[in-house]
């Protein structure tokens, strides 16, 4: 059974401890800025948004890249950067409409969410449990897709 | 697909007739689409038909490959060895001179015909040369395929002198490489500022302020009348019409491209400017379909179809053609957003859909001049329907995410008039409780 | 080794900025943050300055942990001498701003001079500017903050700011990050002013590495998290209450000044009480608060965040404060209510938004409109000189229409602004002050918690809550109970507090965490995260140097042994209902004992012993 990060917005205290536990396993320093997972604060209603890539299965990302640098990681069906492979062109980051892919100046390449392979290192930070990773028919996203793709007929079935 | 690999024999025989799909280009849109054809259907005969001697590459990681970040195979459009042989799709290099419509017939130049029940026409584009006199000189390349890419490479060696001729998208991906081989560089562009035809005047005029800043000698509003020999024999001499000469040790030509339909004259297949489709991808013909740079699709912000020649469209175009040749109902094409991400010697833009503007809309910018920030974003009623950013890298596919949903914003639309820098939270907003946007295609 | 290593000084007087190594021989013996940027500071500023002269500087600084995954590792202090105490001041701070100045890159940044015109400091990792801000000059602070986002269009940048009580003289202006967290007491934003800084603005993309030991480094992070997690007041009370879950608890105990610290209970604390928060309002169906917050890192998230009743007379027609922000803590619900005698949330709420934006330190504040309610009810001032306001203890639209005018300097909020001490003075009452080295009380009286008599009486920065937390011993039983009515064994804890406080102010993390933690959770923190030898013996030894580094500079600044008291009133009135009834605080009995522990003499002074055993 593949599984998925469930995220619970309304349990989140806007802590930034996962940001810091995904760009430690990913970078080796505690530097939200290379997070791939991002709280947003809304700070007018006092609502805080962990957001990261859901790794859809439309995988846009995947198909922009022209050197083939995202691939589908069999074991987490995550979709992941081969960082030796990618030029940095971009055009994922523009191409995924959740903007989950983010340039990285500093290597030069894209990042995106991975899953750490299978342990999450944000879900394990997380102190109120609104980042879980679980089986992905407790996240709901089956359902959401189910009714995106309800609203929207004509949409791309994952190829 | 797992009891399709299992049983081919016994598919085989319920199905007799084994559909032949034949792809004339092997760039990302065929490929793509050869591959897809491959999943929806395991017993289809797939043939990519490409007329260069490599591998399918990627034409957009050239000016990686001229900055040295990755060597020729960094260029291939798949890396694992074997990739088409074991997907059972046959790549071909031939090229192919002619459609036989009426036949299902397609005449390749180094002889014979093959027979097709589909045919996919995913050609691409080539560079265009523009009329002046002396472009048919030695020492002037268009940056468009591998074998131009090795001989600009051989030439900007550090130091050289080197004339890039239009500031177009192309153009300015390859000076990002030409500065990093650390030759001396100097671009002319016919428009009044650089990339005219993704960024406004303030983000193109900033972009030349950038180049200008970083050693890049720029001319904008200025045409090359003639290019000459150089004095003594060496080298080159570029007219422009403000009465410069530049010497040139290398001169680019990053004009403009346009599709390759030439081979179509006689097929009966309507083309304009492209090849033209419906939104099935499909041509005049209706076994014939058209996909990538070449075919003149449906454009999901102006409901026009254009050739937008851009690598997502190529994307998108190759799976709906795919999903359409196997007959796939419902696989209509919802039109693509005309999109492009740029590396100006490390200044990042994009621009999204009518980053121009829509007739009745209205928008929200900041401009920060000192240093290089720029957002723009264009609304009609209440509703995202184009974007440009300089400096901006964070989530900027939610720009994308918002104009090809047609995400309603409401309130959000004043928050983002007052602050755009806000965009993120506005799509969160109004997209996080259904969470997935399916459907971009 | 966790410190970055580098030092940003900045010359507002000559525009120049520059870069330093850290002194890691003095890191080594300060450790950081508030230990080590002192150590700077008495090292280059004469004890006598002016603090509002060019000549005083002002150190915004980091400590080891800060930016790190180490629960609460988001902490940032300033450090100047206070123009409201003249003593050393050191103000500490929450929010993101701390960790972004680690992920640029910089330990530290010292302001010194003054600048011609106003300015605002842009850092992003190692690039440096000084830009203009005469446009900013006259904002507040969430103005200013909203404007630097828009202008350097990044929704990432951290904002700490002074508004407009700052600018105009405000001797209690903090200096306002993250829009409502704050380096709040003693006047540091009044400093920042001083020197026309307007804001600083970080953003930081480096990250924060050179973790020495990584592997034991996350093993002692993960054991102190889980421990945070457990404990019932980090576990469970902060989160849900916030700092405010104290205030029934020390209310009961008698230990609640209230009306200008004149009794010891509230009658209306129940109303304005972390409970309270959570009650739905009949008038809008809505709780005051709407979700708890964490500052960077913080495992805890105590954080308030609240929203005022639209249809309250305060923003009926200000939509502007109709939005969610920092709501009240403990401290600043007590002295804008209990010691006004004010019992209305959302006026309370509303008077701490102001607060927010325009960055003043709610605690002196309220206080030293508790006295100007006192010295309205002795008739010493008359709506003559409060511009008309009734001024009347309890009255709600008093304490707003103040704190209006205090937060934007405008008319009798001008002089509000000057402190308790000097309105009790300028209006001949200098008694009715409650005030330690001109800094006013916060929330635990001392005639119902002893200990904290003697913690507020030597407090390096006057009184102060947060230099000597006895409150926890005294009152929760943290690390073990003690009677909070007797002085037995109170000068060995107040040392122990100070000392220990003064070792997690220069760390990076929350002071909070020792509801649950003790020096023996942090000691491995350090030691896996810093190079050299952090043994809890060094860590104790590290923490006294602190308190007598303090203690010196403010000897020399001109304090002595006549300064290490209390009002008269909690000396001699005794409390008049609760546990502690009839008991005044005993403080004599208290601070020869604490002068004897500390190595002092008996005029207050470290002895040559104390010196050379701390190397001071």
């Amino acid at each position: 059974m593949l599984r998925a990060l469930k995220i619970e917005p309304e349990k989140c205290t806007g802590c930034l401890q996962c940001e810091m536990a995904c760009s430690y396993e990913n970078e080796q320093v505690f530097n939200p800025s290379k997070s791939r997972i991002r709280i947003f604060n809304f700070h007018d209603e006092g609502r805080f948004a962990p957001y990261t890539c859901t790794q859809c299965a439309e995988a846009w990302c995947l198909h922009s890249c022209p050197v083939e640098a995202i691939v589908i990681n069999p074991k987490t069906g995550a979709k992941e950067v081969i960082e030796d492979v990618c030029v940095g062109c971009k055009v994922c980051t523009i191409a995924c409409p959740f903007g989950t892919v983010n340039y990285n100046h500093d290597s030069g390449k894209v990042i995106k969410c991975d899953l750490c392979g299978g342990n999450p290192a944000c879900a394990e930070a997380c102190p109120t449990a609104a980042i879980t990773y679980v089986d992905i028919d407790q996240t709901g996203l089956d359902r959401m897709r189910a009714h995106a793709q309800k609203t929207l007929p004509q949409s791309a079935q994952a190829a | 697909m797992a009891a399709a690999k299992k049983k081919p024999a016994a598919r085989r025989l319920a199905r007799p007739a084994r559909m032949r799909h034949i792809i004339i280009g092997a760039g990302p849109a065929g490929v793509i689409a050869a591959e897809t054809l491959r999943k929806l259907d395991p017993n289809a005969g797939v043939t990519i038909i490409g007329d260069e001697r490599e591998p399918p590459y990627s034409r957009m990681a050239l000016p990686y490959y001229l900055s040295r970040k990755i060597n020729e195979a960094g260029t291939h459009l798949r890396k694992t060895p074997r990739h088409f042989k074991k997907l059972g799709i046959d790549v071909r290099r031939d090229r192919v001179t002619a459609v036989d419509a009426r036949n299902r017939q397609v005449k390749l130049a180094g002889g014979g015909s093959l027979t097709y029940d589909k045919l996919l026409i995913a050609t691409g584009s080539s560079p265009v040369s523009p009329p002046i006199p002396g472009m048919d000189l030695p020492g002037i390349h268009p940056c468009w395929t591998l074998a131009d890419a090795r001989h600009i490479a051989k030439h900007a060696r550090p130091g050289a002198k080197v004339v890039l001729m239009g500031a177009g998208f192309i153009g300015c991906i390859i000076l990002e490489a030409l500065a990093r081989r650390g030759v001396q560089l100097t671009v002319v562009e016919m428009a009044n500022r650089m990339v005219p035809r993704m960024m406004n005047t303030t983000a193109g005029g900033l972009i030349k302020q950038w180049c200008l800043d970083k050693g890049v000698r720029v001319h904008t509003s200025t045409k090359v009348t003639a290019i000459e020999k150089g004095p003594d024999g060496r080298g080159l001499r570029v007219r422009l019409d403000n009465g410069t000469v530049l010497p040139a040790d290398l001169i680019i030509s990053a004009t403009g491209v346009r599709p390759n339909i030439g081979f179509l004259k006689g097929s009966g297949i309507k083309t304009d400017h492209g090849v033209l489709i419906n939104r099935n991808m499909q041509t005049s013909n209706p076994h014939v379909f058209a996909a990538g740079d070449v075919a003149q699709g449906l454009d999901f912000s102006t409901g026009e179809y254009s050739v937008q020649a851009i690598q997502p469209t190529a994307a998108d175009h190759g799976l709906l053609a795919a999903r359409n040749m196997a007959g796939h109902k419902g696989a209509v094409h919802r039109g693509s957003v005309n999109m492009n991400v740029l590396d100006t010697i490390g200044l990042v833009s994009s621009s999204f859909g009518q980053w121009m503007g829509a007739t009745g809309g209205d928008s929200a910018e900041l401009c920060d001049r000192n240093r290089f920030k720029y957002l723009n974003l264009q609304f009609k009623d209440d509703v995202l329907v184009g974007a440009t950013s300089l400096g901006l890298t964070d989530h900027i596919g939610v720009l994308r995410g918002l104009i090809q949903t047609r995400t309603r914003l409401g309130e959000w639309k004043e928050k983002l008039k007052h602050d755009p820098t806000r965009i993120m939270e506005a799509y969160l907003a109004n997209t996080q409780a259904v969470g997935f946007n399916a459907g971009m295609i | 080794m966790a410190w970055t290593r580098n030092v940003m000084r900045v010359n507002l007087t000559k525009g120049t900025i520059k870069r330093e190594p850290l002194n890691m021989e003095w890191a080594m013996e300060y450790l950081g943050q508030r230990g080590l940027a002192t150590k700077y500071f008495v090292e280059e500023v004469d004890p006598k300055v002016d603090p509002l002269s060019p000549e005083n500087k002002m150190i915004m600084t980091t400590g080891p942990l800060t930016g790190t995954m180490a629960s609460t590792g988001g902490r940032y202090s300033v450090v100047t001498k206070g123009p409201l105490t003249g003593a050393i001041a050191c103000s500490n701070s929450g929010g993101f701003i701390g960790a972004e100045i680690k992920s640029a890159g910089w330990d530290m940044i010292i302001f010194e001079g003054r600048s011609k015109k106003p300015v605002y400091l842009y850092v992003e990792n190692d690039r440096a500017e000084l830009l203009d801000a005469r446009d900013l000059w006259g904002k507040s602070v969430w103005d200013t903050d909203h404007e630097l986002h828009k202008r350097h269009q990044d929704p990432l940048i951290r904002v700490a700011a002074v508004g407009r009580a700052a600018e105009k003289g405000c001797l209690y202006a903090a200096i306002v990050n993250d829009l409502h967290r704050a380096a709040g007491r003693s006047g540091v934003g009044t400093v920042m002013a001083s020197k026309n800084l307007k804001a600083v603005v970080v953003r930081g993309t480096r990250g924060v590495g050179n973790i020495r030991d990584p592997k034991a480094f996350m093993k002692a992070v993960n054991a102190g998290k889980k421990v945070l997690h457990d404990n019932a007041v980090t576990g469970a009370g902060l989160p849900k209450y916030g700092t405010q879950v104290l205030m029934n608890v020390i209310n009961e105990i008698g230990a609640s000044p209230t009306r200008n610290m004149r009794e010891v209970q509230f009658e209306g604390a129940s109303k304005i009480s972390g409970e309270a928060m959570h009650e739905i309002r009949k008038s809008d169906g809505k709780a005051n608060l709407v979700t708890n917050a964490a500052c960077f890192g913080c495992t805890i998230a105590c954080g308030r965040i609240s929203v005022i009743d639209k249809n309250h007379y305060t923003v009926v027609n200000s939509p502007k404060y109709w939005g969610a922000s920092g709501g009240l803590e403990y401290e600043a619900a007590w002295a804008l209510g209990n010691d006004t005698g004010v019992d209305d949330l959302d006026a309370l709420t509303y008077a701490n938004f102001l607060c927010n934006e325009d960055g003043i330190d709610p605690i002196s504040f309220g206080s030293t409109v508790a006295a100007a309610m006192e010295l309205y009810e002795t008739g010493a001032i008359t709506k003559k000189d409060t511009g008309g306001i009734d001024l009347k203890f309890g009255s709600a639209e008093a304490l707003t229409k103040i704190t209006e005018l205090t937060c934007r300097g405008e008319g009798f909020g001008k002089i509000i602004g000057l402190g308790s001490r000097r309105l009790c003075e300028k209006y001949g009452h200098p008694e009715l002050s409650m005030t330690v080295k001109s800094q006013e009380f916060p929330a635990y009286d001392p005639r119902g918690i002893q200990g904290m008599g003697l913690a507020y009486a030597t407090s390096n920065r006057g009184a102060c809550h947060l230099r000597g937390y006895t409150v926890a011993s005294e009152v929760m039983g943290i690390p073990e109970k003690t009677d909070p009515l007797t002085t037995d064994g109170k000068p060995a804890l107040v040392k122990a507090f100070q000392d220990a406080t003064a070792v997690v102010d220069s760390t990076g993390l929350c002071v909070f965490t020792t509801f649950a933690w003790t020096l023996n959770d942090i000691q491995p923190q350090i030691a896996a995260a810093c190079e050299g030898d952090w043994s809890m013996e060094k860590l104790h030894e590290v923490g006294e140097r602190i308190w007598n580094m303090e203690r010196m500079f403010n000897n020399a600044a001109g304090f002595t042994a006549r300064d290490d008291t209390l009002p008269r009133r909690l000396l001699t009135e005794p409390a008049r209902t609760g546990p502690a009834r009839g008991k005044a605080n005993m403080l004599d009995k208290m601070l020869p004992e604490y002068y004897r522990l500390r190595g002092w003499t008996p005029e207050g002074t470290p002895t040559k012993e104390t010196r050379a055993r701390l190397g001071l």
